[in-house]
């Protein structure tokens, strides 16, 4: 036990060593421009983050994210290439320099970012576990879930989240546990289990997969936080700043009011907060070893965070998610952003 | 010429005489006739009207799928995206002439009379992995390089299936032979290559292959997650290989070696004139049963996140705008696997007619 452990530790230093030297060899930066594209680790299909679409196009809020780099690096949101990965392979994959960054429905937690060499760059989306019941039990709070029979997804930290949350309360409970979110639903709907778990951002969409979705409702509690964001290898700090400062950006540009239709006008505007965001004044761009003009391409490409949320996940789309904690901080959300200056 | 016998008198079937023979012979098995035939009608009506009467196969968006019946519409709609994957439109032609040349590789081979079948089928094992190597990925020849990360769908499965089988059929010959030698060294490394690889699961190959190989590599060696896979299935398949032609090598009577050496021949003129030819013939059941078993396990690349049929079917199912549509997805690829299944195992009992040259006693 003690020699796998010591061995374990000896691979898990040697990762360190390739990871450090890579680092060193040349910076994310210039690998990225060599290369003409950024590659972008993501899901392999979770509906409003990233999945492709008829045409085989990615799509997603994860995605856009990846594009905005790629549009505040190169001017083009096109030039990057996703890599579709596993809950399992997700990191590796980061380490050993397979993808340049990851922006795949990552939770941000301790663990992640002080024991894998990993950074996250901030959040693009403020989730949280939540319970979908069926209406016949007449439960109206999770407080209210003693002895309820649960059907959950298999593998995925869903379910550690649940037991903790029960056993916190002094609750009981029955899982039922499934192997695919379809299979999950299929159990819900068959009537299985009383209420199904899942991050409230697939609650809605699940919900819609039911052949009678009045049937069913979202109840109001949040058992976990989740803060999802980009993700990038650590040891590479101007590569680290691209990417958080990409993202800060596109709040701030929502916050100003800044979108992909009007940032031609804006390029006028006499604001000096827009003016540093758009490039047009100061040399922030620079700071960062990109183009003085990176925010401006990254918000008329993709759009500010606003735009990028209601495309994706908003309440126009399937998914149905009203903006909540995701908000701005100045409309009663928790996103919020550093000054650009 | 006057054919100088008979022929035995066409048998005349009368179905009441048969039904009764074989369906109502006893009380038990007039039961089992009810039960089966209730089921039958109670099921095929149901069946018929979801598949083919109910579906709808028209229209241009999720709405247009009204019906009780399946939303085929589903399928077509993301028809190239299962088939190429992420693979660029303007140059799915390029897989087209690969998908070309493989029906036209193989497809002769059941028409008994069909012009230089022969050359078409060894062009089928040669020449077409070469022409694929450079087509598909491009880079050369002018050709737009397409990352194989881009590559997905049927397309991807196919080449993953077929080049574990091309590709581990001569490797399995070889560590079959290696097996069976006389020389411990190398029979030694032989026992164990099959022993390892045999003894763990190929989820477990393709695990090491995608999460643990990058990190023992530096920056340079970071070859793609395909090549990676590929080299494991084919390893893996490799070992399975050898043990079935170990099989056919064990059957041929000790005399066939001896007089084979009595003829003067070395090693491999021996090897390759007399016993192969025979050990080969007398396992293709077991190669093919291992080549069936192989096209469908290459699914399991969908948990290293490489989107075969299956993957790329798995991954759009969820998509909300579309009403509970897994189930669609999931026959589409079940008659995908069953068609080009079915097809291996015909081609394999028209080669066993072909070669059967009545040696068995």
């Amino acid at each position: 036990m003690k020699n796998a452990k010591s061995i374990a530790v000896g691979a898990a230093m040697l990762c360190g060593v390739f990871t450090a030297s890579v680092a060193s060899a040349a910076t994310t930066l210039e690998s990225v421009k060599e290369k003409g594209h950024l590659q972008c680790g993501v899901t392999s299909g979770l509906p409003g983050f990233s999945q492709p679409d008829d045409k085989g196009n990615w799509t997603g809020i994860d995605v856009d994210t990846c594009r905005a780099v790629a549009a505040a690096i190169f001017g083009d949101a096109k030039a990057v290439e996703f890599t579709p990965l596993t809950a399992k392979e997700r990191f590796t994959a980061l380490q050993s320099g397979e993808i340049d960054m990851l922006s795949r429905n990552t939770t941000w937690t301790l663990t992640r970012d002080a024991s894998l060499g990993l950074n996250f760059a901030g959040v693009n989306y403020y989730d949280g576990q939540g319970f979908l019941v069926n209406k016949g039990i007449g439960v109206d709070d999770a407080t209210q879930l003693d002895g309820a029979t649960v059907c959950i997804q298999a593998g995925t930290t869903t379910e550690l989240n649940l037991s903790d949350y029960f056993r916190a309360k002094g609750m009981e409970y029955k899982p039922i546990v499934f192997d695919t979110s379809e299979q999950t639903v299929q159990g819900f709907a068959s009537g299985r289990c009383d209420v199904l778990t899942s991050d409230r951002s697939q609650l809605a969409a699940l919900r819609s997969k039911l052949s009678d979705p009045d049937s069913a409702k979202i109840l109001p509690n949040t058992i976990s936080k989740e803060p999802l964001g980009p993700v990038v290898r650590q040891g590479d700090d101007q590569w680290f700043n691209i990417v958080k400062w990409v993202l800060s950006v596109q709040i701030n540009a929502e916050e100003l009011g800044v979108t992909s239709a009007n940032v031609d006008d804006m390029l006028k505007s006499d604001n000096p907060n827009i003016q540093r965001l758009l490039g047009t004044d100061g040399d922030m761009g620079a700071k960062l070893g990109l183009p003085a003009d990176f925010g401006a391409k990254a918000i008329k490409q993709v759009g500010n965070y606003g735009e990028m949320y209601d495309r994706n996940v908003g309440p126009d789309t399937p998914l149905g998610l009203e903006r909540g904690i995701n908000a701005l901080w100045t409309e009663g959300g928790v996103m919020y952003a550093p000054p650009v200056r | 010429m006057a054919e100088s016998t008979m022929k035995a008198p066409k048998k005349r079937i009368d179905p009441v005489r048969w039904a009764r023979e074989n369906l109502f012979s006893s009380w038990h098995n007039t039961i089992l006739t009810l039960l089966v035939g209730y089921l039958i009608v109670t099921s095929v009506g149901p069946l018929l009207n979801w598949v083919l009467l109910d579906a709808n196969f028209q229209g241009s968006d999720p709405s247009d799928c009204t019906g009780a019946g399946a939303c085929w519409l589903f399928i077509n709609q993301r028809l190239n995206f299962f088939i190429y994957g992420f693979y660029p439109e303007e140059f799915q032609w390029r897989v087209d002439i690969m998908f070309g040349l493989l029906a036209l590789s193989f497809a002769p081979q059941f028409i008994e009379r069909f012009p230089g079948r022969k050359w078409l089928g060894l062009f089928g094992l040669t020449g077409l992995p070469i022409v694929g190597y450079f087509l598909i990925p491009g880079g050369l020849f002018g050709l737009e390089e397409v990352q194989s990360s881009k590559w997905g769908g049927l397309m991807l499965t196919l080449i993953l299936a077929y080049i574990g089988i091309i590709a581990s059929l001569p490797i399995g010959t070889l560590l079959a032979l290696g097996r069976r030698s006389e020389m411990p060294i190398i029979r030694g490394l032989c026992v164990v290559f099959i022993e390892v690889w045999r003894a763990v699961p190929l989820i477990t190959v393709l695990f090491m292959a995608s999460v643990m190989l990058p990190l023992f590599l530096p920056e340079g060696m970071n070859f793609e997650k395909l090549a990676r896979a590929l080299i494991g299935i084919t390893l893996w398949q490799s070992a399975y290989m050898a043990e079935v032609i170990r099989g056919g090598l064990q059957a041929i009577p000790r005399g066939q070696y001896e007089a084979a050496s009595a003829l003067g021949l070395g090693y491999w003129k021996k090897m390759g004139l007399i016993i192969l030819p025979q050990a080969l013939k007398l396992v293709i059941p077991g190669i093919v049963n291992t080549f069936i078993s192989l096209f469908k396990d290459t699914t399991l690349v969908l948990i290293i996140g490489l989107f075969d049929i299956l993957g790329t079917v798995q991954s759009t199912v969820t998509d909300p705008a579309w009403q509970n549509v897994a189930v669609e997805g999931y026959v589409f690829v079940a008659f995908c696997f069953w068609v080009f299944c079915f097809g291996i195992s015909r081609y394999s009992q028209n080669l066993e007619r072909k070669l059967d040259t009545g040696h068995r006693t």
